[in-house]
């Protein structure tokens, strides 16, 4: 452990991250056990409530407890970032290394061809047409989280494959084929260890992708309308114009632990980012 | 002959968590003006610390004790704003590997200007343009390489780049650590032609540090050899080889392929030491073979003139040490 | 008898196809051959851009030839049976230059060790193989309880180079190629590691092929030498022969560029004619730098001329009154003796 914090005083932006993400999921999980939650699907009669005795958080215009939508929201909303994160991460490390190994064949030719066209169309375009068409499936978090990640594979193919490619060539890799390794054995032995910095920073970098898209489609009120994510509140404090009418704690409310589970989350990878890639190192 | 350089007793420690990191650990040297001085060394002797110890570029946690004094002014004292004004104007280095130091996206004539331009040298626009052209002539180098970029030259041109910016402002002495490592040996001697020759031209004085003894015996005047932070023997090139002292530097030179002697093969046992808490006594000690047990590693072997201008640092020619040892037997 | 490793014919070409004027020709026509059992050690010497880690990368079977072929025991390298490419990797291994790239810096180093003992069967246990490695680490002047299980970075570089060495000793491959071995290495562990690899190829017979630039230790060590330029031989036979008395005008600039560490033997004189920019070249490669061109040397590319009674070889029109030595024929020059 103290390793560790001597570690985070030389990279704060790791140690402020991995904090701020702490305090996040402290709030989440800690506040699940004392809030119902029901409370944060049920709407009574009290709308609009300022913040208070009774309402710590205030309500909103549906008559929502607005502290229990902020402890179980703030977790759905990871939890789409975390699923979305895995998804296009796992499939983006198997074409990405299977590419990147067997680089300049015609398997990596194939891989990169479509890798390369599903960059260049807009993503979002792609989540509004499959989210819209699929409107009778309760989108749930988790389901969310599936739509998000079938378009965010792309990216990190690409930048695990050019890894690969360039870890390819080093002599450790050359001595591990002389060795007798096969490639299976080469990629899985040899090469992820060498990557796995890289690989846990492309996750944080996943994973913030994925709350943004979900905040995206959310807000324009593609998403499950029952549930308490960040992005549907934000959907409802515009539907009922939470401006007009003055319900400062509506907005303030979900604006801060977006920015929070954002900020974390850059922080993160930007901390990472410095394990992962030596040159980058600030200190020694 | 007057001496331009004359370091004394200089220290470089760094304080880490580990421990003291002795890099250099008590350097006195001399150079004469318009001579060059060889260092030569392995992996952990320090010469590079050095060189930049002497420049004054060792960043906390290292400290610099010592005094090192360049034409009469002691450098260790100057304020921070007058060693930078001595960089470039009167000690220039061209660090190890710098032909890749060269900054990819600017033309070679703005980066030899660069540093002209930053000690308030200001010319004419035909001036500078001049001045560049003139640089690198004098470094074998076409006038249009002014205009190029450095991804466009070869190894060879780069490096001699590198030398044009180190004597843009006729310094007085130049550092050059490894100069041709990187490079081909026929680019290499052609590089250490013209670096001599324009030493010779501009009466520069110059240290040349490196590893590759052979070079230094076709490029240097004199030769100081160093070891975990200490010299070892210092003396006039031929000398050195004719009549090596120091057992590390016997060592040294009896290991190198010469024409004539094949399939010889005195490599010297052991590794070199580590610089880090060193123990007591001669850093040597462990791989010497003419070592004095339980003598030379209890205290470090003084550096003293044993012959004219030809400096060891053993106890085998110091003559107190043999009292010692007749006492102890 | 069939040779253990050869090199018919091969050309590699960088960046388009052979015959097109962008196309870089790495190697250019090279037949060569290794035998079993070969107790001498063979320099390949060149510059950077001469064609020797090309070639290297060929024999290791980690380029393919744009044309010709390479032949392990008389089978070409890519239509190798499972068994016999086992056979290949097995027996033919390498050392390279950098001590530190060799090793994955998150295992340590007795991975280096382990894997192919593990790999092809060395050893029938754990503690056997155990006691292989601790015995070739002691050959090679390390001790194993300082060495085993420690980082990478926890040893220094001679140390990392000496344990590669102790690797090929474990293996004991029919051949060894060893890339620029020791120009990493600090010089006072250079003759002890070349004395290794010297006693790995007298000893146990192993044929070993030197690839360096450093024509010092290339005397030092080796016994014959072939110096390439742009992908050809320039010059092949007696190491000590060609380095006191080259013959092509190449080996002559590479030669008086060594500096010597004897300050009473300087450097010879550079000889070499200001680079001509030549046009329309269909000759010799070296034309545009060398002191004795003519025309000839344009118009055709020398073949290989047999030097004094043919024991060795210089592709130079100076010697064009001698006979010539066919291409396939080069490994000739390079008989095994003691």
């Amino acid at each position: 452990m103290k390793g560790f914090l001597d570690y985070v005083k030389r990279n704060p932006m790791l140690g402020i991250g991995i904090a701020c993400l702490v305090l996040l999921l402290g709030f989440t999980l800690i506040g699940r056990l004392f809030i119902d939650r029901n409370l944060a699907y049920k709407m009574t009669t009290e709308r609009n409530i300022a913040p208070g005795e009774k309402y710590p958080f205030g309500t909103d215009a549906q008559g929502r407890n607005l502290l229990a939508i902020m402890v179980y929201g703030s977790g759905m909303t990871l939890e789409i970032g975390a699923i979305a994160g895995l998804i296009g991460l796992g499939t983006g490390i198997l074409l990405g290394f299977v590419s990147g190994y067997f680089g300049g064949g015609m398997l990596d030719m194939i891989i990169t061809g479509i890798v390369d066209i599903f960059l260049t169309i807009p993503g979002f375009l792609i989540l509004i047409l499959v989210a819209t068409t699929f409107k009778n499936i309760t989108l749930t978090p988790p389901t969310m989280g599936l739509v998000v990640g079938l378009v965010s594979w792309a990216g990190p193919a690409r930048s695990i494959r050019a890894q690969v490619l360039s870890m390819r060539e080093r002599p450790f890799i050359m001595m591990a084929k002389l060795s007798g390794m096969g490639s299976f054995e080469i990629i899985m032995k040899e090469l992820v260890p060498n990557l796995l910095p890289f690989l846990v920073m492309s996750l944080s970098q996943s994973v913030y992708g994925g709350v943004m898209a979900s905040l995206g489609l959310e807000a324009l009120g593609i998403g499950s309308r029952r549930e308490p994510t960040m992005g549907m509140t934000l959907f409802y404090v515009n539907y009922y114009s939470a401006f007009i009418i003055g319900n400062w704690w509506w907005i303030f409310e979900p604006v801060v632990v977006i920015i929070l589970t954002l900020v974390s989350l850059v922080l993160m990878s930007i901390g990472l980012d410095e394990i992962a890639n030596p040159r980058a190192r600030r200190s020694v | 002959m007057s001496k331009l350089l004359e370091i004394e007793n200089l220290k470089a420690y760094f304080y880490v968590k580990a421990g003291t990191v002795k890099a250099v650990d008590g350097i006195s040297l001399e150079l004469e003006k318009g001579s060059k001085l060889g260092i030569v060394g392995e992996s952990g002797s320090g010469k590079t610390t050095m060189a930049l110890a002497i420049l004054r570029m060792i960043r906390p946690p290292g400290t610099i004790q010592g005094k090192v004094s360049l034409d009469g002014v002691d450098l260790v004292t100057l304020s921070g704003e007058e060693m930078r004004k001595t960089r470039l104007s009167q000690i220039a280095m061209i660090p190890q590997g710098a032909m890749n130091c060269l900054n990819p996206v600017m033309r070679v004539k703005d980066q030899i200007l660069e540093g002209l331009i930053d000690h308030g040298v200001r010319m004419s626009k035909s001036d500078s343009k001049e001045r560049v052209r003139a640089l690198l002539e004098t470094v074998d180098l076409n006038a249009h390489v002014a205009d190029m970029y450095p991804h466009e030259l070869s190894g060879g041109m780069k490096q001699r780049v590198t030398v044009a910016i180190a004597i843009a402002m006729r310094p007085k002495l130049v550092i050059a650590d490894e100069p041709t490592s990187a490079l081909d040996v026929v680019i290499q001697r052609q590089v250490m032609d013209t670096i001599t020759r324009l030493q010779k031209e501009l009466g520069v004085s110059m240290v040349l540090i490196g590893h590759d003894m052979g070079l230094m015996a076709q490029s240097v005047d004199r030769l100081a050899v160093m070891y975990a932070g200490h010299l070892a023997e210092v003396a006039d090139i031929r000398e050195m080889f004719a009549e090596p002292l120091h057992p590390y530097t016997k060592l040294l030179i009896s290991s190198l392929p010469v024409l004539g002697k094949r399939g010889v093969f005195l490599g010297i046992p052991g590794v070199p030491p580590s610089v880090i808490n060193p123990p007591p006594g001669c850093p040597f000690y462990v791989r010497c073979p003419s070592r004095i047990e339980n003598f030379c590693n209890i205290e470090a072997p003084k550096y003293q003139e044993i012959k004219p201008h030809h400096f060891v640092a053993c106890y085998l020619y110091e003559p107190s040490a043999r009292v010692k040892e007749g006492g102890k037997k | 008898m069939t040779p253990l490793m050869e090199l018919r014919h091969v050309y590699k070409v960088f960046g388009g196809k052979l015959g097109s004027p962008k196309a870089n020709v790495a190697l250019d026509d090279m037949s060569f051959a290794v035998e079993e059992d070969y107790p001498n050690i063979i320099t390949i010497a060149g510059e950077s851009g001469s064609g020797k880690t090309t070639m290297l990368m060929l024999l290791l079977g980690f380029y393919e030839p744009s044309l010709g072929e390479v032949d392990f025991r008389g089978k070409n390298i890519y239509k190798l049976n499972k068994d016999e490419q086992i056979d290949f990797r097995r027996n033919v291994q390498a050392v390279f230059q950098d001590p530190f790239a060799v090793y994955n810096p998150y295992y340590k180093v007795d991975n280096l060790l382990s894997i192919p003992i593990k790999n092809f069967k060395l050893a029938s246990s754990k503690d056997e193989a155990y006691r292989m490695m601790s015995e070739a680490l002691t050959k090679v002047g390390l001790r194993p309880e300082e060495t085993l299980g420690r980082f990478p970075h926890q040893l220094s570089g001679g140390q990392r180079q000496r344990i590669a060495v102790a690797r090929a000793l474990i293996l004991h491959p029919k051949l060894l190629v060893a890339d620029e071995p020791v120009s990493m290495v600090d010089a006072s562990l250079r003759a002890t590691l070349l004395k290794q690899i010297r006693e790995l190829n007298r000893d146990l017979k192993i044929p070993v092929l030197y690839i360096t630039h450093d024509l010092t230790t290339a005397y030092h060590v080796s016994d014959y030498i072939m110096v390439l330029y742009h992908g050809s031989v320039m010059e092949a036979g007696d190491v000590e022969k060609i380095i006191s008395s080259p013959k092509h005008p190449y080996t002559q600039l590479l030669v008086n560029s060594i500096p010597w560490p004897d300050p009473n033997h300087p450097w010879g004189e550079a000889v070499e004619a200001t680079r001509r920019v030549v046009t329309g070249n269909q000759g010799c490669k070296f034309l545009s730098r060398c002191p004795h061109a003519f025309e000839l040397c344009s118009a055709s590319v020398p073949p290989l001329y047999q030097i004094g009674n043919g024991e060795s070889v210089a592709r130079c029109f100076l010697y064009r009154s001698s006979g010539v030595l066919e291409q396939e024929k080069l490994s000739s020059l390079f008989p095994a003796r003691e």
